[in-house]
């Protein structure tokens, strides 16, 4: 398993996705497979550091990226505002270009693109766990 | 991410390289401002040397687009869209809202 604590800070998003990227490959993920990965674990980064975090300075992110089997699990630990995904509306894929809201998508993204996406709250802080099969 | 733009006589040939993030998208947004500010309504986007766009890009494409189409002053399109990013732009249901081309010759004159 590889454990690595970043900045909260969207500068550190490329290296966030080398390290996922990393490890699947390492795990024999086919290619396409890593950049949905990597596009989930942006995703998932990015909500944490722009809600989570909203406004907090010298915030960290915790990340971990192990393969168990056939599986990938990708989890990310935050100490911000605990995250309500059942809050999160899906959003109108259908809506026309003037109705249409982005608020949302990086969620909805990341539930397509894993095979499973869970939240946890404590008081030690908030746990997101997303696993892929390869396919 | 690098952006680079070439004016045509009825469009502009817009192409973006690298990744667009969180991190990169407000740079991404201000290049694509850069063209509407000057009245440039009309923009093929080449993404052919783009590697990389979460959503955070997603949102730049349809803010530029809402200003563009807006009293039907233009459209954005999209060239050589590489497969990956096509695939995520279907999955967030924006294929619907741009029209996409193989070719950016081919986009610069459907305008």
């Amino acid at each position: 398993m590889i454990s690595t604590t970043f900045p909260a800070r969207f500068e550190y998003l490329d290296e966030i996705r080398d390290m996922v990227a990393e490890t699947a490959r390492a795990g024999g993920f086919s290619e396409k497979t890593i950049y949905s990965l990597q596009l989930a674990a942006d995703e998932a980064a990015t909500n944490i550091i722009e809600h989570a975090y909203a406004g907090v300075k010298n915030a960290t992110l915790s990340v971990t990226c192990e393969i168990q089997g056939d599986k990938i699990i990708i989890t990310m630990h935050d100490t911000g505002k605990s995250f309500d995904s059942s809050s999160v509306k899906e959003p109108n894929l259908k809506a026309d270009l003037a109705e249409r809201q982005i608020g949302g998508l990086g969620v909805y993204l990341m539930r397509k693109l894993m095979d499973t996406v869970r939240y946890e709250s404590s008081k030690s802080g908030n746990l997101l766990t997303m696993t892929k099969r390869r396919e | 991410m690098e952006v680079t733009t070439q004016e045509f006589k009825h469009c502009d040939l817009i192409t973006v390289k690298g990744r667009v993030d969180s991190s990169t998208a407000p740079q991404f947004s201000k290049e694509l401002e850069k063209a509407t500010n000057n009245g440039r309504y009309k923009i093929v986007l080449d993404m052919i040397e783009l590697e990389y766009m979460s959503s955070a890009g997603f949102r730049a494409l349809l803010a530029t687009q809402r200003n563009c189409k807006r009293y039907n002053r233009g459209e954005v399109v999209l060239a050589r869209v590489p497969e990956r990013i096509r695939e995520a732009l279907e999955l967030a249901g924006f294929t619907e809202l741009f029209k996409t081309f193989s070719d950016p010759i081919e986009a610069v004159g459907s305008f």
